[in-house]
């Protein structure tokens, strides 16, 4: 592109499983900052599996994530909490608290790690809610709402703290194309506002075309990443079979011309 | 109505099948044995082919059977003419008949009984380690509670005490009333035989306030909010809210669990001192009614045979099952499947654990007083 960017997440020679099972491997890329970088592939590839050793619920068998400098698995507990207050993650159905209000979801990130007062913190939320459509909805409790209204009070939830980097967990899932399509419009615009970079898991291939400005795409068979770029090019330039029959969901199979 | 009908015409190396009436799926499975002794007694046939009259009547049924008939042929190696079947049925037949993207491989373990025996021996240490882990957790939880650094929601605690406490007070009571008629019924049809009868309301204090309140209100606690506990967390960890917790750096346990425990701890030595009432007043009700014994002469007796130490064992038990009673309803919940059947089988085992627990507690609590003699 002419500029170099420095690197949000650097992922170094990463392997991942479950038991005795290994579901990834030697997994190398970058994501530079203020990319929406897409995660693709088909689904049992091990997407979420791998967005799960990002985020810090699942430890990797080897390798290393870097945040930054920071190498991530290397640090303590208490430091790798530290790191995780910079990251936002919207999970495929909000994941919002039940027992709280989306208010009440929105303000715990902030209750615990800022010194706001009440006020301040009330208005925080307020902005949260503002910007992915939700306000008036404070005292809504989640089961309250609909699936998509989930998905975005999850993604106020996820900006409350102004993460550096923003994780997607299959947002477009369960929604009709037009709430997909709000959503990924909303992805584009906070990337924009608060120019934070934003991974997404996903295999919509509207979604990945309509926001994707990085890729990789993972392999179920040899469990690993296969072909990476930005998804257009990928779609026109790439000469993997899978690949090319992902992004045109089956149409052309085979090696491109 | 018709029924379904299958007409074989043997044609040197051809087969022909005719079929015709009634194929609907609510007339029944037709069989295909005829068939099977067709091919076995007639060795030289290699080519089957299928002819649907047009008359017959159809659906499922008939797709279930030709699809069962042609893989059959298929494993015999006799080819099969389906091109004069209806489009519809073709059409349904190439659906199903269609080459699978990947071969499914099902891992089976065929373990012998030293092998199973190691693996019950490696899954009971990891689920004490986990039981370990999570008690060391709790135990730094409350560390943070009590020196002001938890993050404590009291509206939410006083919510769960709410459910534990007072909602259990009419099952408590129902329960408590009961069992003391019922050991009240018992003993004094014993008693009678040495003119006892009054020792009747010293067995019923004893045993209710040593340890049947404790044991009765800890099962009907496993039952009733062990069981919710692990049905709460479980729902919370499929939809990813445990999770959410994890990521925001915030532990679930500090958050989920310790008011759950606290709530707990605080209810079952109140709800086992209420039981202890319930239980002397159902005893009260049982010997009076059924004996005739004077009611002051029932609660002198009562008030002279317990003690301030089976008050306070009493009390130990409801503290060790309160803490078990919890304990498993959450550690259930946050290891459960994510699945529906996965948080009704938490639910089922925090129920389990908790009463076996109480069983085992309770066992060692008893053995431990014999020793110290109280």
């Amino acid at each position: 592109m002419g500029q170099e960017k420095t690197s949000a997440i650097r992922v170094e020679n990463l392997t991942i499983g479950y038991g005795d099972r290994t579901i990834l491997k030697n997994l190398n890329f970058t994501v530079n900052r203020g990319d929406i970088f897409i995660i693709m592939g088909p689904s049992g590839c091990g997407k979420s599996t791998l967005l799960k050793s990002l985020i810090g619920l699942n430890p990797p068998w080897a390798g290393r994530v870097f945040f930054g400098a920071e190498s991530f698995w290397e640090k303590e507990e208490d430091e790798r909490q530290v790191l995780m207050r910079k990251f936002g993650v919207l999970y495929q159905g909000g994941a919002l608290w039940s027992s709280l209000t989306l208010k009440e979801n929105v303000a715990l990130p902030l209750q615990l790690y800022t010194n706001l007062p009440a006020a301040k913190i009330q208005a925080e939320v307020d902005l949260r809610l503002s910007l992915v459509g939700l306000d008036g909805y404070d005292d809504f409790y989640p089961s309250e709402i609909s699936g998509g209204m989930r998905k975005r009070a999850g993604l106020a939830r996820a900006i409350a703290l102004n993460p550096e980097v923003i994780f997607f967990d299959e947002p477009s899932a369960g929604l009709d194309p037009v709430s997909a399509q709000h959503l990924d419009e909303l992805i584009l615009q906070l990337r924009d506002a608060m120019g934070a970079t934003i991974i997404i898991v996903t295999h919509e291939l509207a979604s990945i075309f309509a926001v994707g400005s990085n890729s990789i795409f993972l392999d179920a068979e040899t469990r690993t990443i296969t072909a990476g770029g930005r998804p257009q090019e990928l779609l026109e330039t790439s000469k993997d079979p899978k690949v090319i029959e992902f992004l045109t969901r089956g149409k052309k199979q085979g090696v491109s011309s | 109505m018709s029924i379904a009908r299958l007409a074989f015409e043997n044609r040197d190396t051809l087969l022909q099948l005719k079929i015709s009436g009634n194929w609907l799926i609510s007339s029944g499975i037709y069989s295909r044995q005829e068939f099977s002794r067709t091919i076995e007694t007639n060795a030289q046939i290699k080519e089957v082919a299928i002819i649907v009259e047009e008359d017959t009547q159809w659906d499922s049924g008939l797709i279930s059977f030709l699809l069962k008939f042609i893989r059959e042929c298929e494993y015999k190696k006799i080819s099969v003419q389906r091109q004069n079947l209806p489009d519809k049925i073709q059409k349904m037949l190439n659906l199903a008949l269609r080459v699978q993207e990947r071969n499914i491989v099902r891992e089976t373990q065929n373990l012998t009984t030293l092998e199973q025996i190691g693996d019950l021996a490696y899954n009971s240490s990891r689920s004490f380690k986990i039981w370990m882990d999570f008690l060391g957790e709790i135990a730094i939880a409350f560390k943070r509670f009590v020196t002001g650094k938890a993050y404590f929601r009291s509206h939410e605690f006083w919510g769960i005490v709410q459910r534990c406490g007072v909602e259990s007070l009419p099952l408590v009571s129902l329960i408590s009333i009961l069992v003391g008629i019922i050991l009240a019924f018992v003993a004094v049809i014993q008693l009678k035989m040495f003119g006892a009868e009054s020792f009747v309301a010293d067995i019923v204090g004893i045993s209710m306030v040593r340890v049947l309140s404790a044991i009765m209100a800890g099962i009907l606690m496993a039952g009733r909010i062990g069981a919710s506990f692990a049905a709460e967390l479980g729902l919370m960890e499929s939809n990813e809210e445990i999770d959410a917790f994890k990521t925001l750096g915030v532990s679930p346990v500090e958050f989920l669990v310790l008011p759950r425990v606290l709530a707990m701890l605080l209810m079952m030595p109140v709800l086992t001192v209420y039981a202890d009432v319930m239980g002397i007043l159902g005893g009260l009700l049982g010997s009076v009614g059924m004996m005739k014994i004077n009611p002051m002469e029932y609660l002198d007796h009562t008030q002279n045979a317990i003690k301030m130490s089976y008050v306070w064992i009493g009390l130990i038990h409801s503290v060790v099952f309160a803490i078990l009673i919890a304990v498993s309803g959450c550690l259930r919940g946050m290891y459960c499947q994510r699945t529906a059947a996965g948080v009704g089988a938490a639910a089922t085992s925090a129920v389990v654990t908790g009463i076996t627990g109480i069983v085992i507690a309770t066992a060692i609590i008893t053995f431990i007083c014999q020793v110290i003699g109280i």
